[in-house]
């Protein structure tokens, strides 16, 4: 793009920022000539650049928008909702014009005749003693600013009012005649006017590239690094001549890193330009009177944080003046005042930022979400009446949750909240929201200072370190010996029983192709949660926590779902960040539909209520034995599912024998009628139970489905103990112990004491006679 | 790596390519930084180098393409580091063999090249870069832009643009 062109587009973005603002502000303010002046200037420049630029429908527009504003400056006009309604509209056309621009580097196909014709009505309606070329009409702005202009800045004036006397004489059609020459004396005209403090405050800031400040991060960085490294060598020798230099250095270096991450803040006003004018136009278009209370513009945070904010922002105070503040009529009625106020406001806490936006509207009524919540299956309709309000208002965050009928019903709120609350989250901040009926609503976001520095958990395994973003992390567990018991494993597939939920595990030594473990030691869960969704990340070491700085992984391993960027570590290592969501999709177990709504502490407990409540469901194994029913087993009796190629199953003795971890296992049939070399490799159920273990020769592993073991009929076929109904089903029930005893050549006499304490057999026996 | 040499039908667009990559009279020399894989030495234009550096920690990145050693830490940068040897189907390095970085800049990105040796920058006049042969590997066609006879031997230069998108196709 051409670097005028691109300079223009970055100038005027910044100026029509400002713009929305000032012209709202004008229409409170109509006598503050300042204000006026700095709008009329704004427009001023964008008209004469894009004269220069030759860019003809922005400057048609522009030119007619500043005439009005001309006439408003010669007190010529007076301000009206009406006539700022008219400047902020060319101000929106001019915007759009801009960004085609910015996208496509020509202006949009289109003419704005009838916006024009808008404006053109104020200079021709109500100007009929100053004819619109009349050169009379120049030198008045002139004599009624004079009064305005503060004494300091009155020595300056005065050079400037001579500037104009020659060329502001040049009528504004005249100087559209003579574009470029006209704009420049005119601007130069303008320059010194008023407003002396804001161009000091221009002057006092300069545009750097992104590109430079992450470079000086990086140095710093580094500098950091070296600092340490000499810190340490100081640290030894206590007599050391370097130990004061080093000292000095070391502060230094801590300033510096300090400052430099400044450089990378900006206020979060930033976000809020566009937010008066929504307001604005909002208590026009739909007659009710809002105002809209802003405090702590100038608290800062990282602007890419920044960029991720301003919609969700702009959405909910929106909601809050759409929906949450009443009309007019409804407020006196309630007994409040006529305006209601949209309050907005920010602040740090604790390396956090705390944005509340609040409204004194009608609230919500936390029944009537009760009860959309129930309709929708979100919550069970018994246990409805015993959840806190304070919880029952997250189901606003619900994606869907906000329909039509919410709106009218439950006084708005939810429109797109799942997307608010998503877009925060993206950036590990938190969102909440609380009501309270009739009295207004208040939502307090929490994010973190910058995106660029994250709390990390550094993990090990196979002799590499990783860290895993404490964002994604719930809780760690460590897995004894004792414990292992409690891990699953169901065709290779690893769970672990959490209390009283089943966690898919994923090795990370396996995901990432770094081998597969030989020593089965103790490990450590990482259990991760990702969207409604958890699984534990099994690594061999847990490190500590650190802060540490993101940096992109480079192209050639972008494709990698597994990271999501790498950081270079406080000894100069480089190390990469795990991507949970990634590494959930790659491993497979996002899938896993999740039983209901995201878990915080307190949603997590009612869910335990819940699952507490419904809870005599189990795992349950199908299986193919080429029968013509499914036959099950519970999970609890598997120990493992494998598969076994034809050459390792051995027959021996009359039995059929497989080398299995450093023993013989025998492996039985499931269906006498089953042909062990017809499938290669054969899936095998293995079944163990004190020393005895035994493997179990089915056709196919079908499924695990979470279900009831009702026993319906008992079966006097050998090895089942009867049918029951599972899945809708009917299904034969596998009888474990009668195959463990064939297996190993007991008689069932001689392991009658035994069988007896076999819990899960006895399980099994219970539901027998239960029925 | 058939894709690649599908799009590069004639030898003879190297040559033409590394001619133009310069831009100068037929008179013009170009200076390449020379560095040695296994027997042969090559060259990358010495503008598109950065700094060469000596053997560095590098970071594995686990599930990366195979010629991707790591990443190492340059002054607070990251740099992929890309083994050479691996890139042009030569034998792995010995765990033990020499090895130094030539760090390039691509695109705003640092990348490492890692190769046995670095050797001189020599100035080579344009017109003395003739066009790779037809009968050499695919791999290496795909990633040359031209070959320099010397006095003792061949210098094959490289364009380092071509070498990452081999990785970048890779992937």
């Amino acid at each position: 793009m051409d670097d005028l062109l691109k300079d223009f587009l970055t100038e005027s973005a910044d100026n029509l920022g400002r713009l929305d603002n000032d012209i709202v502000e004008l229409e409170r303010r109509p006598e503050d000539i300042a204000l006026l002046n700095s709008v009329f200037r704004t427009i001023h420049t964008i008209k004469g650049t894009c004269g220069f630029l030759g860019l003809a429908r922005l400057e048609s527009v522009a030119h007619v928008a500043e005439n009005v504003l001309d006439r408003l400056r010669a007190g010529q006009l007076k301000t009206s909702a009406e006539l700022i309604g008219d400047v902020l509209a060319a101000i929106d056309c001019i915007k759009h014009v801009l960004n085609e621009l910015e996208l496509h580097e020509v202006e949009p196909e289109g003419n704005d005749d009838a916006l024009v014709a808008r404006l053109g009505r104020w200079l021709q309606v109500r100007s009929t003693r100053t004819p619109l070329s009349s050169p009379v009409l120049a030198p008045v702005p002139e004599t009624t600013d004079a009064p305005h202009v503060p004494v300091a800045s009155a020595s300056v004036a005065a050079p400037a009012a001579t500037a104009s006397a020659s060329t502001s004489v040049t009528p504004a059609v005249a100087q559209h005649a003579v574009k470029s020459d006209g704009a420049v004396t005119a601007e130069h005209g303008d320059h010194p006017e008023p407003t002396e403090t804001r161009s000091a405050i221009a002057e006092s800031s300069l545009r750097v590239g992104v590109d430079l400040l992450d470079t000086l991060m990086n140095l710093v960085g580094e500098l950091a690094l070296g600092r340490n490294q000499l810190l340490q060598l100081a640290g030894a020798h206590e007599e050391s001549p370097f130990a004061k230099p080093v000292q000095h250095l070391d502060r230094v270096t801590t300033d510096l890193l300090d400052a430099v991450m400044r450089t990378r803040m900006q206020p979060i006003g930033n976000a809020w330009t566009k937010l008066p004018r929504l307001v604005r136009d909002l208590s026009h278009s739909s007659g009710k009177q809002i105002t809209l209370v802003m405090h702590g513009a100038e608290t800062e945070l990282d602007r890419q944080i920044l960029q991720a904010i301003a919609d969700p922002l702009t959405h909910m105070v929106r909601n809050s003046a759409d929906h949450g503040v009443e009309s007019s009529a409804v407020r006196l009625a309630a007994g409040k005042s006529e305006n209601g106020t949209v309050r907005l406001s920010a602040r740090h806490e604790g390396g956090h930022v705390v944005i509340e936006i609040s409204d004194d509207g009608a609230g919500i009524d936390s029944a009537k979400v009760r009860r959309k919540a129930v309709e929708r299956g979100l919550l069970r309709a018994d246990l409805a009446d015993t959840i806190p309000d304070a919880q029952v208002l997250r189901f606003i965050f619900e994606p869907g949750f906000s329909t039509a009928e919410t709106i009218t019903n439950v006084s708005g709120r939810g429109v797109g909240m799942d997307v608010v609350r998503s877009n925060i989250e993206m950036i590990g901040g938190t969102v909440e929201l609380q009501s309270q009926l009739g009295r207004g609503t208040t939502v307090r976001v929490k994010i973190p200072l910058t995106l660029a520095i994250i709390s990390a958990l550094l993990v090990g395994t196979a002799g590499e370190t990783f860290a895993v973003p404490q964002i994604g992390i719930v809780e760690l567990v460590c897995v004894t010996d004792e414990q292992r018991s409690l891990v699953e494993v169901i065709h290779g597939a690893k769970f672990y029983r959490l209390r009283d939920t089943l966690l898919p595990m994923v090795s990370l030594r396996e995901l990432l192709g770094l081998g597969v473990s030989d020593t089965e030691r103790t490990s450590n869960i990482v259990v991760c949660q990702v969207g409604n969704m958890r699984f534990g990340l099994v690594v061999e070491e847990v490190f500590d926590t650190q802060e540490i700085v993101v940096k992109p992984v480079g192209r050639l391993i972008k494709h990698l779902q597994a990271y999501a960027g790498c950081t270079i570590t406080g000894d100069g290592r480089v190390i990469m960040i795990l991507d949970t969501t990634g590494i959930s999709s790659v491993a497979g177990v996002a899938t896993n539909e999740s039983r209901d709504e995201a878990a915080s502490a307190a949603e997590a407990a009612e869910r335990a209520r819940i699952a507490a409540a419904v809870n005599d469901n189990e795992s349950i194994l199908l299986f193919d034995a080429g029968y013509p029913a499914l036959q099950a087993v519970p999970l609890a009796l598997v120990a493992r599912l494998e598969e076994f190629p034809l050459s390792a199953l051995e027959e021996v003795d009359g039995q059929c024998l497989v080398q299995y971890r450093g023993g013989l296992m025998p492996v039985m049939r499931a269906n006498p009628a089953l042909d062990l070399r017809a499938k290669d490799p054969r899936p095998v159920i293995v079944f163990s139970d004190r020393n005895r273990i035994m493997g179990l020769a089915v056709d196919e592993i079908r499924d695990i489905v979470e279900d009831r073991v009702v026993l319906q009929r008992l079966s006097a076929r050998p090895g089942i103990l009867g049918v029951c109904v599972i899945a809708e089903h009917a299904t034969e029930v596998l009888d474990t112990d009668y195959y463990l005893r064939l297996a190993h050549g007991q008689s069932a006499a001689s392991n009658a004491a035994t069988t007896d304490d076999r819990s899960a057999t006895a399980h099994l026996v219970t539901e027998t006679t239960g029925e | 790596m058939s894709t690649t040499t599908a799009v590069r039908p004639a030898s003879t667009n190297g040559a033409a390519r590394a001619a133009a990559s310069t831009e100068s009279p037929a008179n013009a020399h170009a200076e390449y930084v020379t560095f040695r894989l296994a027997e042969q030495w090559l060259g990358i234009p010495v503008l598109a180098v950065q700094e060469v550096l000596a053997a560095q920690r590098i970071a594995r990145v686990p599930m990366a393409p195979h010629a991707i050693a790591g990443f190492l830490n340059l002054r607070g940068q990251i740099v992929t580091a890309l083994d050479l040897r691996t890139t042009l189907r030569l034998d792995a390095r010995a765990s033990d063999g020499a090895v130094m970085n030539v760090v390039v800049r691509h695109e705003g990105e640092l990348f490492a090249f890692m190769v046995d040796e670095v050797g001189d920058v020599v100035s080579v006049p344009n017109q003395s870069v003739e066009g790779t042969p037809a009968s050499l590997d695919a791999r290496w066609r795909a990633a040359s832009v031209g070959i320099v006879r010397r006095e003792h031997d061949l210098l094959l230069v490289l364009s380092v643009n071509e070498v990452i998108r081999l990785e970048h196709v890779a992937s």
